[in-house]
């Protein structure tokens, strides 16, 4: 029962009023793109048991997306932050090696 | 004989007897006992029969460990199986059976397992029963699933209500012995907000039992004083009969309330449910003593040696009148030596470690008991109840030195920490060598979101097994919880305490330890599961090394105790036979609830017409009293048809459409969703939303669109209205609205989160009623000034229109080829408006319709239904809906998914009509055939039914479907085998079976 | 292999059954072999077994990082079925449950496959209608089903409550001759065959590296060291990532935990298996007594084997609805296991980008009862190259768009 925190309403909550929305920081294909990039986009996931970084939505709350850097393996909560945003901001990622020195996640480091 | 004392029984109110039956037979017991006192009062020391061998059971413990005292309980609705004697308070009228057994306990045909036993080791079903293969399931299986089970099946429905509860606190203190109540005040002091629970009746725990001084005073004016303390302050909640039954991630905890089970008849619910948010919770939940393994360990009278003393200090009760005290530590003393004080005899204790006991054993020896070191039990005489013990040396096999006579032996094997808690959520545990018991680690405690440790054991429940020592980790951990929470506690304040001097306990797993193979097999460790010393060992020998294994193979730890006395010993015994120490093998996971908790509490409050939300329209109370047969979609409940008197579904359904072709029919179509989609980029986004081009939609016109998944299928269709030049309103599915309103928001938040778009789901703010049929027209003309005219007012058009005092938006549109007007108006409208339209419309012959109706129409006019036509594997594409689908956009959700190879594939089945060549009915979700078999033997298909209905319009069966190259097949005839034994051969058709130019719609 | 029967049992039985042999040995590992698969769960094993069985490959190793069947082989509710809607599911999941009907005889060792009959209830128009469907698809594939009246539901499972207010019960798609097993057994029962047949299962093994040449397998580097091979067979579910990764390649597949329960034994009262899709929740009653509860996965990743309490709340829920007098039984147990999700909620028993090298994964909620099906079909992949059962379930189908949705009877409302 994960306790998670909404960056946009500031609201911590539980888990049931939350709905998970899978990887973070995928970048669209759309129309032109090559088969590759386009089925990466849609099925490469990241799959770690560590650090990863996913998106939530509030739904039964102000009903504002949001993301979340995550451990899979403890489940411990490194932080949630904007979900206008193609990267993890850098206190998140500071907050991330305090815990976990040496992670990597996709290009992040 | 067992037997309630002349005096004592802490518990107990003498002067408030109760009455209970146990097997049809009335008893006596006290105000204060649980029902195994009682039984024990009673000399019911019989009291089941284990699962496997029908061996008889006596009580073993004297609390929530106790494998063997089950009972059936109550009667009709209260009915419950598996009833925990040892943690059942007593109440008057309270009636109980005994289970796994027939005919009777004494009596009981199964026993014949037991003289078999030899025939049934560990894991004897997966050798055997295989022989002939259909007598598993017709023989073998039927008799298994007879003799196992234990209580039997309830049959009634839940007499009693149930309710969950949300909690918050800084601290959780679970266990309120005083270690607990150490904790909760070092925390208390602290100013934590803190609750306290307690899963028994009481407060103070062991100690209560086990005596002892602090800070001078007995330790039962300690927790008096401790619980004043308490009490006092603001800022703490006790709580007794309630367990912590789970601890989950984050701080999550389950607290399980007993609030009426000690008095059934009493007002509210039965159990409540406690959801907390702890920020930490300290287990002070204590330790549990362990059995001692030798044969005959398991017959009625063999008991914890902490139950023996219980039983006569708690209860006044005697559970016999030789007591044998077996031990391999101190604290069994204490149990000799109240038993001598209770008058009772102790024959010898018997003290497996040679060097023999401390300043308790030194005690006992005074009080003129007799003590044998290096001594055990080599096995124990009777079958219903001890009769005696024979005496052997612990370091030998077997050979008996002397016989003693005895109705009760009282055993201890030393103390397990109850550790359950701490590793619900993934706390790690130690072996501690010299106490031979696992202990929290603290070094590695269960998370939180946070990273830290949010578990903190306490007292005995952290191996800190003496008062003295139980009650300064206790301090400690309360100090510590609050330190945690960024308070500043108190500088310690334990309470002091003068533990006399123990001898350290020895670990035996086996007595005696080198036991024969004959004294093995009867040699128990799990009670109610029957499984023995020579079990763990066969599962080693064959090769189950594992500690998972070896609990699956035999089945120890696996009964309604969850191993609470077996797992240990068990563990301690494998370890042994594959010659690894204790610790390199491990402990099985540890899951909750601690101990079972009722399913009822679990599903709380929810039941029958509060099982889920349920949403109404505006006019749902109209439907329900005229009848309506209801089609639950989504949380909404929606009229299937209005049948009137003794009419069925089918031939209302067909009036109701008859109505509506030829006069007027009046559809709730309130639950469509409603979304709004403005902002000066609203076009731009609608574009990306839909397949169609959106953008271009006037003010005041409307556009049937189509939405698909960003992974090409779609998902979702509806009419759109463009209000004004940012403002679109998108009509969705019912059961769409949400799932569409999210995906939306999806996309304008976490993709194109610059556009200026808001999307707000206003599906309940309006009611919508469509008015259809050819006097459409007609009926609203008599409501409105307004010009509704077809030239004033064309089709795929929409306008405010005031009807008397009710403003409204109508839409012409239509999904069932009729004159059709979608009227909106605020929810709070939506009853007036329709009592209206009813009323107008009784010169029309009005008649509302219900789901199937416009299933049927809309299938008449070929339209499609998502969740009919489409079952997410579908694309536009496949329906023909490819003008619908802009070829002038460079994108939209979808559109690089539909370019896939497997999309663009010609041979994607496409979307026709199907019309039975002689009038019948395709079963809905039949499958056409084609010839031949695929690679793996299944029969070739070549298109299947997608929706099929009598159409009382055509008078004949219509359906759609999606068929291999369908649209260039017309007029061919195809087979669908129905699972009914016939064969139903249709035409490939236009799916547009009513009015194919639109002429009706359009006038 | 010493066999056993009820013989053989009495036998020992007068010696205190002393004489019994290990079930499986516990070798160490050879240098080479032809084939080496990874995980030892129920999938591996009958991977091993059948590519001795059916293609006389017994130069096989079984390297498993923990303890044979520890995984969600050991931690599933039992269910044994075959009336999936789409073709290729229906094809690997009916042999599958057809091997499971002689597999006691055929590895001597009591699986306890019941054909007690699955029931899914229909408790929505769309659900009478996805099941009907799923009828008329059956039929065709081979897989013996029938759309069943709520008379005929009442007849099968009296302790359920047709007539709830909220979904009443409208039907149900009938199969007889599923049923359920006992999960611990099958992956034992594999393991004794293949010992037998000559296969190291080499146990506390964890690979580390696959180990390529020229785009094509040579071996695995373990804790136990190097061990060369021909080919190489993964089927490790919950890990399934992280060996991809060693390979060099991603999959589609997300790791969430799917939870389950027991309540406490009582006599029989349920001979069938019951799934209850509208309101989230599957019963069957084992043959110790316990009801076996399943339900919905949590839906964020996970490793922890523990999933979150209000699923459990939800799937009891629904149940004491459906089933009124499990009320006043109490829930004994509640366990987690991890199960991977593919992007199409079907399988992955396929090729890869990397020669000789092939994944068995994916298998969501699903796995057990396709245990003997999938490594039926998947050894002859790795033996052959091809399969017909493993066909649609290759990589890329994800590329092409070419899914096997399984979702699709369940309907989408109107």
């Amino acid at each position: 029962m994960l306790i998670l925190e909404c960056p946009c309403c500031g609201v911590k909550g539980e888990e049931t009023e939350f709905h998970g929305g899978g990887e973070a920081h995928i970048k669209r294909f759309g129309p032109g793109s090559s088969e590759e990039e386009f089925h990466d986009y849609l099925f490469a996931k990241e799959n770690p048991r560590g650090v990863h970084f996913e998106r939530w939505r509030h739904v039964n709350g102000c009903g504002k997306w949001f993301h979340v850097a995550r451990c899979t393996r403890t489940l411990e909560v490194f932080g949630s932050y904007s979900a206008q945003t193609t990267e993890p901001p850098q206190e998140i990622r500071d907050a991330i090696t305090a815990r976990r020195p040496g992670w990597r996640w996709r290009e992040f480091s | 004989m067992s037997t309630r004392l002349a005096f004592g029984g802490r518990r107990i109110d003498r002067t408030k007897p109760v009455e209970f039956r146990f097997n049809g037979k009335r008893l006596k017991g006290f105000a204060g006992d649980t029902l195994a006192s009682a039984l024990l009062a009673n000399d019911q020391v019989m009291v089941g029969r284990s699962f496997k061998y029908h061996r008889p059971r006596g009580i073993v413990a004297s609390g929530a460990e106790e494998p063997n005292a089950l009972f059936n309980m109550g009667q009709g609705g209260r009915f419950e199986p598996n009833q925990r004697a040892t943690t059942t308070e007593l109440f008057d009228g309270l009636s109980v059976t005994s289970q796994n057994h027939w005919p009777s306990l004494e009596f009981d045909v199964g026993a014949i397992n037991n003289h078999l036993a030899r025939f049934f080791p560990a894991g004897f079903y997966y050798k055997t029963f295989m022989f002939p293969r259909f007598a598993w399931k017709h023989v073998y299986e039927p008799i298994v699933r007879q003799s196992a089970g234990l209580g039997r099946a309830p049959k009634d429905r839940d007499a009693d209500r149930y309710e969950h509860f949300y909690a918050f606190f800084d601290v959780v203190v679970i266990g309120g012995g005083v270690a607990g109540l150490q904790a909760a005040r070092a925390a208390g002091a602290a100013g934590a907000k803190v609750l306290v629970m307690e899963q028994t009746a009481d407060w103070g725990g062991r100690a209560m039992v086990d005596g002892g001084t602090v800070d001078g005073q007995p330790v039962a004016e300690f927790v008096s004083e401790s619980l004043a303390a308490l009490e006092a302050m603001e800022n703490v909640t006790l709580r007794t009969r309630m367990m912590g039954a789970g601890v989950y991630d984050h701080g999550y905890l389950l607290g399980y309330e007993r609030l009426r089970d000690h008095s059934p008849d009493a007002p509210g619910p039965r159990h409540r449910l406690w959801r907390i948010r702890a920020d930490r919770i300290v287990t002070a939940t204590g330790a549990i003593e362990r059995p001692l393994s030798f044969a005959g360990n398991d017959v009625p009278g063999v008991m914890l040696a902490s139950a023996v003393r219980d039983y006569i200090v708690d209860y006044g009760v005697s559970p016999g009148d030789r007591v044998v005290v077996v031990t391999n530590n101190d604290d069994a003393y204490r149990t000799a030596i109240a038993v001598r004080q209770a008058g009772l005899a102790v024959p010898v204790i018997l003290d497996a470690r040679l060097g023999g006991g401390g300043a308790l054993a030194e005690e006992a020896t005074k009080l003129g008991i007799r003590v044998e070191t290096g001594m055990g039990v080599a096995r124990v005489h009777g079958a219903r109840r001890v009769e005696g013990v024979s005496v052997c040396a612990q370091a030998g096999e077997g050979a008996v030195l002397e016989r003693i006579a005895c109705d009760v032996v009282a055993m201890s094997g030393g103390w397990s920490p109850v550790v359950h808690l701490w590793s619900h959520c993934g706390g790690k545990l130690v072996w501690d060598e010299a106490e031979a018991h696992f202990r929290p680690d603290g070094d590695k405690p269960p998370l939180g979101a946070d990273g830290a440790g949010f578990v903190v054991p306490a007292g005995a429940a952290n191996g800190a097994l003496s008062l003295g020592a139980g009650l300064a980790d206790a301090d400690a951990a309360g100090r510590r919880a609050a330190r945690d929470l960024g308070l500043k506690p108190a500088r310690s304040a334990a309470p002091e305490v003068g533990d006399a001097p123990e001898a350290p306990i020895e670990p035996v797993w086996l007595m005696p330890q080198g036991a024969s193979a004959g004294l093995r097999m009867k040699a128990w460790l799990d009670y109610q599961n029957d499984v023995k010393v020579s079990d763990v060992q066969l599962a080693a020998r064959e090769g189950y090394e594992s500690v998972e294994h070896t609990k699956r193979y035999t089945t120890l730890g696996m009964a309604t105790d969850q191993g609470k006395l077996s797992n240990i010993n068990g563990l301690a015994i494998l370890s042994d036979a594959l010659g690894r120490p204790i610790p390199q093998t491990g402990t099985t996971t540890f899951r909750p609830p601690y101990t079972p908790i009722s399913m009822g509490a679990i599903a709380g409050e929810a039941r029958g017409e509060t099982f889920q939300p349920l949403r109404r329209t505006p006019m749902h109370d109209w439907h329900e009293a005229q009848g309506a047969h209801w089609e639950p979609v989504g949380q909404w409940r929606r009229p299937y048809c209005y049948p009137r008197g003794e009419e069925s579904h089918a031939a209302a359904v067909a009036r109701e459409i008859m109505a509506t072709r030829e006069s007027l029919g009046l559809l709730d179509a309130s639950t469509l969703g409603k979304l709004i989609v403005k902002g000066p980029d609203a076009g731009r986004f609608m574009d990306m939303l839909y397949t169609n081009m959106m953008s271009t939609l006037k003010p005041g016109r409307c556009r049937y669109g189509l939405m698909c998944s960003e992974n090409g299928f779609l998902i979702d269709d509806g009419v759109v209205a463009r209000i004004d030049d940012q403002t679109f309103l998108c009509h969705t599915t019912t059961g769409g609205a949400e799932r569409i309103h999210a995906h939306m928001e999806e996309w304008l938040q976490t993709e194109w989160w610059d556009w200026q778009v808001y999307v707000a789901n206003v599906t309940e703010q309006f009611a919508q009623i469509g008015v259809v049929g050819p006097k459409a027209r007609k009926v609203l003309e008599k409501l409105t000034e307004d010009d509704l005219s077809a030239d004033g007012f064309a089709f795929m058009a929409w306008k405010d229109v005031t009807f008397g005092e009710i403003g409204a938006r109508v839409f012409r549109i239509s999904f069932s080829g009729e004159l059709s007007f979608e009227i909106a108006v605020p929810a709070s409208h939506g009853r007036a408006l329709w009592d209206k339209l009813l009323a107008a419309g009784q010169e029309f012959g009005v008649t509302p319709y219900g789901t199937e109706a416009l299933h049927v129409m809309r299938a008449e006019k070929g339209f499609i239904m998502i969740g009919d036509e489409t079952d997410g594997t579908v694309i536009p594409q496949d329906l023909g809906l490819d003008w619908a689908i802009s070829k002038k956009k460079d994108d939209y959700l979808g559109k690089r998914a539909q370019a896939r190879s497997h999309m663009s594939d010609p041979n994607r089945w496409k979307l026709v009509g199907l019309e039975t060549v002689d009038g019948s009915v395709i079963p809905d979700g039949a499958y056409a055939v084609a010839e031949g078999t695929n690679a793996n033997g299944q029969r070739n298909v070549q298109g299947r039914v997608t929706s099929s209905y009598f159409s009382p319009t055509l008078g004949r069966g219509i359906a759609m479907g999606l068929v291999l190259h369908g649209p260039d097949r017309m007029g061919e005839v195809i087979e669908f085998p129905g699972t009914d034994g016939k064969t139903y051969s249709a035409k490939i058709v236009d799916p547009v079976f009513y009015d194919k130019d639109g002429e009706k719609q359009n006038v | 292999m010493r066999r056993y029967s009820a013989f053989a049992v009495a036998r020992e039985a007068t010696r205190y059954h002393q004489g019994w042999a290990r079930a499986w040995r516990s070798p160490e590992p050879k240098k080479k072999y032809d084939v080496i698969i990874v995980g030892a769960g129920g999938h591996g094993l009958a991977t091993a077994f059948y590519l001795g069985r059916n293609f006389g490959i017994t130069n096989v190793a079984i390297l498993e990082k923990g303890w044979l069947g520890g995984g969600n082989t050991g931690r599933n509710t039992t269910i044994i079925r075959s009336n999936y809607l789409q073709d290729p599911s229906a094809a690997i999941y009916e042999k599958s449950r057809s091997l499971y009907e002689t597999m006691s005889q055929d590895l001597n060792y009591n699986v306890m496959y019941s054909p007690r009959g699955v029931l899914m209830l229909a408790q929505t128009e769309a659900e009478v209608r996805g099941y009907k469907r799923t009828a008329h698809a059956n039929a065709l594939q081979g897989v013996d089903t029938e759309f069943v009246s709520p008379e005929r539901v009442k007849q099968l499972v009296p302790i359920i409550s047709l007539d709830g207010p909220r979904y009443p019960v409208l039907g149900g798609l009938w199969q007889a001759r599923a049923g359920t097993g006992r999960h611990d057994a099958v992956a034992w029962g594999y393991a004794r065959a293949c010992s037998d047949m000559g296969m190291d299962i080499i146990q506390q093994c964890e690979v580390t590296g696959i180990r390529q040449d020229g785009g094509k397998v040579v071996g695995v580097d373990t804790t136990k060291g190097a061990i060369d091979c021909d080919k190489l067979g993964v089927v490790v579910a919950g890990h399934s990532g992280v060996l991809a990764e060693m390979a060099g390649f991603r999959l589609p597949i997300e790791s969430v935990a799917l939870q389950a329960l027991v309540s406490e034994p009582i006599k029989p009262c349920m001979d069938i298996v019951v799934m209850a899709n509208t309101v989230h929740g599957y019963m069957s009653q084992s043959d110790k007594g316990e009801m076996v509860i399943g339900g919905g996965a949590d839906g964020y990743n996970n490793y922890t084997q523990r999933g979150s309490f209000h699923h459990i709340e939800e799937t009891v829920r629904a149940l004491v609805e459906t089933f009124p007098m499990i009320s006043r039984l109490k829930m004994l147990r509640q366990w987690g296991g991890i199960v991977d999700m593919t992007g199409d909620r079907s399988p992955i028993l396929s090729k890869t980008p990397v020669e000789n090298v092939f994944f068995n994964c994916g298998w969501g909620t699903g796995g057990f009862k396709a245990t003997p099906g999938s490594g039926w079909g998947f050894a002859e992949l790795v033996a052959k190259g091809y399969s017909p059962l493993c066909e649609a379930f290759g990589l890329d189908r994800f590329r092409e768009g070419r899914f096997v949705d399984e979702s699709v009877a369940a309907g989408v409302a109107h």
